[in-house]
């Protein structure tokens, strides 16, 4: 194909574009011809398609997440907030933390080792461009049903890619969750959450300021792979022909990702960028415009100088190559020699490829000739935006009208027959298998992780400030009720950071969902930022930033509404966190929190075929008040083990607590059915040394927080009433699901 | 009294070696694969890591920088070694210690908190464990198999030079159930589990590992 220029798109106005087969609609591409004044060449067109597909633009979610920003709760922790590459939080002593979630869904079932872990490497990469030194990594994972046999081609391998990326970086694997559900069979999500640590004065933006600073792109060679990976992949619906598109999944190298990291925290160390950006989805067409619009708004870039893997490559492939290990920084001349130098200790590739000018235009050439002469903002800032239409699904009336009916519990065998299929519940049981295959100590700070509530590592060893971080979503509320639902996974999230004893501090999200397109799909969403605006409001934790994900739809079956939602906790001192658990005999056990005939989208009811009824309403107001009473008693030593009760309610909750450390408990409930299985939210269960109740009773009448003691620990049975679980039986059904399923 | 630890391009673990170092009383000093000189170190430790990203064969390229030619004839001097993991895996290839690691038997990385049993307290390394006492630290590799010909194996064991054996499970399929072993002069010791994530329960599953790092102060004394 001969080169199109800009001098050519002028004199022919009339050539045809595969505008559409890119992904373009037709008022999208007239709206680029408008802005341009005519037709786009085909870097350009490359450029605009890719950096206006779904997943660059939000273009239809844009609209809704506005509220994030109208909504915002007053916060002095936030430093950074959304839009740029992540938002940044104050922890205090100087510290500043940088998280975010992103999905690299439809990539990881097409090539699920690849996938996963170059999802891995793209928020490290986010975290990173920040000026923060990435401390640990996340993976909220759901796959179609644990037995089906694609689960077992797709969960192996993303999980080994999950741990072969994210072991050779060196970043501890704190935490996550799995889930199975028939609707994520052919729409596996892998999320991934990534933490990083600097000082204030070390945060980094995406900006190009300037005029004669130098464009700096330094990282791995750009390859053929991932050509159009965000437009092909993440904005379009599956069809039959999934295969055909393995080679735009893009390969991962850790190794070389490892380097960039040591070698960019060595440039940041030495002040040497105005600005940075990593090259992601979209790859240098992405960066460039975001640095650009960002800055003053002037570039000039000489593609020809990009390192190439294969030299075959077209202008128009170089634009879009979503090549891996990538960064793109922008540097004053005078600090270049040092640049390089530092680039060169750690063998990293390194080009100047252009420079900021005083103009308002992103200008590329190739060989002298302009290709590229457009408005940056227009690229990645300023691109189209749906007021998609949205509506009730007819689903919502029929599903919430119904009665859950679900088996009774009458005698011992029933308690113990409920209680030990919960415990062997793929969604419920031990998960060693997974999280075994991913490194949780490296950088020997991690403080907590699988199966705790949450994640935990220490930031600073001498102060012993610690950070935690939970992630958690409950698909079968938000599917009942996608408002509520966004609010009870905000409430799980930040109850599982206080248990431990940290204190709640902001919300990142990953947002889930089916096709846009479809106006039931669009409601839900629609519904699901609201209550989730509506939540953070509320409970005062500003959303840093997030990701949103549509498409995750096979023809007409979308996967449940999934808002994944993450909360990050900063404890004082790591030393006197609570843990989850018990290694003693002789604690006294209490419920905080009210139990009522909350069935409706529990994995009993699951377990049962079950998804009707009514979703809990979030009493966020009570919700506070139990953080408050957790933080309190934890600043006074009062408990020695703290466990949030969510998926599987009080049977689940007992069975991680007495497994954790191999100490039973003996239980004494009223009704039994309701109070072992019901997910009724904002419940904890705490032990205390005996003697202490009378304080722990005084803390929850401070707070107006039921308490309810459940039993003594201590044994080596779980005693529920007149049912005895041998601990032994219980670890049997917890421990051999996955290594049945998987190998 | 001081201890490098070796950064090679990929190495994960130099910082914490370089924390167990501290906390077990020696000052740790921070060696560059391309260094040219040992800065004057009483010993040597090889991090754990992906260096070189494993490519080729886990240790094979490290095993060529400039800075291991240096340990090499170091070691050959009697200078104390210790090569975790990686590092171990990097003694391997540079025929500083015998045999080889291979791919764990269930293919899988496995990270664990794993029993040890130290069979050798003669080494440089492992003077302050009492012989045969037991130990629980991390473990954590893809390629942690150890494997080696009849007649090597049969060398170690009757000249007593596997200094530690996982006790329970075979984690990985090493013969003998092998998890370190030394050198005929027992200052070099390469070792699969991770002593240096256990040296504080807050971070690890004990503190038992900080012998290892404390064993090295004795041999310095005598």
């Amino acid at each position: 194909m001969s080169l199109d220029t800009v001098a050519i798109a002028q004199s022919t106005p009339e050539n045809k574009q595969p505008f559409a087969e890119l992904g373009l609609k037709p008022d999208e591409y007239a709206r680029i011809k408008e802005i341009l004044g005519r037709r786009p060449t085909s870097s350009e067109l490359a450029m605009y398609s890719v950096m206006w597909s779904e997943h660059c633009s939000y273009k239809s979610s844009k609209v809704h997440l506005k509220q994030f920003g109208d909504k915002a709760p007053i916060s002095d922790a936030l430093l950074v907030g959304i839009g740029e590459n992540a938002g940044v939080v104050d922890v205090g002593q100087g510290y500043a933390v940088t998280f975010k979630i992103e999905s690299h869904n439809h990539p990881s079932f097409v090539e699920p080792y690849q996938g996963a872990a170059t999802g891995i490497g793209g928020i490290v990469r986010d975290i990173l461009t920040m000026g923060a030194r990435p401390i640990a990594v996340m993976d909220p994972l759901r796959f179609g049903p644990a037995n089906a046999p694609d689960t077992r081609r797709v969960l192996p391998g993303i999980v080994a890619g999950i741990g072969g990326y994210g072991n050779c970086l060196g970043l501890p694997n704190i935490g996550g969750e799995i889930v199975f559900d028939e609707t994520y069979a052919g729409n596996p999500l892998v999320n991934a959450l990534c933490v990083g640590v600097m000082k204030h004065s070390d945060i980094k933006l995406a900006k190009a300021a300037g005029a004669g600073n130098l464009v700096v792109l330094f990282g791995a060679k750009t390859g053929g792979d991932g050509i159009g990976g965000v437009s092909v992949l993440a904005s379009e619906t599956f069809g039959a022909g999934g295969s055909t598109k393995r080679p735009s999944v893009q390969v991962g190298d850790p190794f070389v990702e490892k380097i960039l990291i040591e070698c960019s925290l060595e440039i940041f160390a030495e002040d040497l960028v105005v600005g940075i950006q990593d090259l992601g989805g979209a790859g240098l067409s992405c960066a460039t415009s975001e640095l650009a619009s960002g800055g003053s708004g002037g570039m000039k870039v000489a593609l020809d100088k990009v390192p190439l893997r294969d030299p075959s490559l077209s202008p128009e492939e170089i634009l879009m190559s979503e090549s891996q290990e990538r960064m793109c920084a922008i540097v004053e001349p005078q600090k270049l020699q040092r640049f390089l130098e530092i680039c060169k200790k750690w063998d990293v590739t390194v080009t100047a490829i252009g420079e900021v000018t005083d103009g308002e235009r992103l200008e590329i050439t190739w060989n002298g000739e302009v290709i590229v002469d457009v408005p940056p903002r227009t690229v990645a800032h300023e691109g189209p935006v749906y007021n998609r239409p949205l509506a009730q699904p007819a689903y919502i009336d029929e599903v919430n009208k119904q009665k859950i009916t679900l088996p009774i519990l009458n005698s011992a065998s029933d308690i113990k027959a409920a209680v030990l299929k919960l415990a062997g519940a793929p969604n419920l049981a031990d998960k060693s298998w997974v999280t075994s295959q991913y490194d949780k100590y490296v950088q020997g700070n991690t403080i907590q992780s699988q199966p705790d509530d949450s994640g935990m590592v220490r930031i600073d060893e001498s102060t012993h400030l610690g950070v935690a971080i939970s992630t958690d979503a409950n698909a079968n509320w938000s599917y009942l009720n996608p408002y509520q639902g966004a609010k009870l996974a905000l409430a799980e999230a930040a109850r599982n950071i206080a248990t431990a004893g940290a204190r709640p501090l902001a919300v990142t999200n990953c947002l889930n969902f089916g096709s846009p397109e479809d106006p039931g799909v669009m409601w839900q969403f629609a519904e699901t930022v609201r209550g989730l605006a509506d939540g953070c409001l509320e409970m005062g934790l500003p959303v840093t930033g997030g990701n949103v994900s549509f498409y995750n739809q096979t023809g007409p079956v979308a996967i449940l509404p999934t808002p994944v939602i993450g909360v990050l906790g900063v404890i004082q001192d790591v030393r006197t966190r609570t843990p989850m658990s018990f290694n003693v005999a002789g604690l006294d056990l209490y419920l905080l929190g009210d139990t009522y005939e909350d069935f409706a989208g529990s994995e009993w009811a699951f377990l049962n075929g079950e998804r009707v009824g009514q979703t809990p309403t979030a009493d966020l107001a009570r919700e506070i008040r139990l953080i408050e009473l957790l933080l309190e008693g934890h600043a006074d030593g009062l408990f020695k083990a703290a466990h949030d009760l969510s998926q599987g309610g009080l049977s689940a909750g007992l069975t991680e607590m007495v497994l954790r450390y191999f100490v039973g408990a003996t239980i004494t409930l009223g009704n039994v059915g309701i109070e072992l299985l019901s997910e009724s939210p904002g419940r904890v269960v705490v032990a205390v040394n005996a003697g202490t109740s009378q304080a722990l009773s005084q803390l929850a009448t401070k707070y107006s927080i039921t308490l309810s003691k459940l039993g003594t620990t201590g044994g080596d049975s779980l005693i529920i009433n007149d049912c005895i679980i041998p601990l032994s039986e219980l670890r049997t059904a917890h421990t051999s699901t996955f290594p049945t399923l998987f190998g | 009294m001081r201890i490098g630890v070796i950064t090679f391009p990929g190495t994960l673990d130099d910082r914490d070696a370089a924390r167990a170092v501290n906390v077990g009383g020696a000052e740790a000093v921070a060696l560059w694969h391309a260094d040219a000189d040992l800065k004057k170190v009483d010993a040597v430790i090889l991090p754990g890591g992906f260096s070189y990203g494993d490519y080729l064969r886990c240790g094979a390229i490290s095993r060529f920088a400039p800075v291991m030619k240096l340990v090499i004839e170091a070691a050959g001097k009697g200078m104390p070694v210790l090569g975790i993991c990686n590092g171990f895996q990097v003694l391997c290839e540079s025929h500083l210690l015998p045999g080889a690691l291979t791919r764990n038997s269930d293919l899988h990385f496995l990270c664990r908190d794993q029993e040890i049993e130290i069979t050798n307290n003669t080494t440089a390394w492992t003077t302050s464990f009492a012989e045969g006492e037991r130990i629980t630290i991390p473990l954590k590799n893809g390629e942690g198999s150890f494997q080696c010909d009849d007649q090597t194996l049969a060398r170690l064991e009757n000249e007593g030079r596997v200094i530690a054996r996982y006790v329970g499970v075979n984690p990985n399929g090493s013969r003998n159930l092998i998890a370190g072993i030394t050198n005929e002069r027992g200052n070099v010791v390469g070792l699969m589990p991770h002593p240096e994530h256990a040296i504080d329960p807050l971070t690890g599953p004990s503190a038992q590992g900080l012998g290892f790092f404390t064993s090295i102060l004795n041999a310095m004394v005598k």
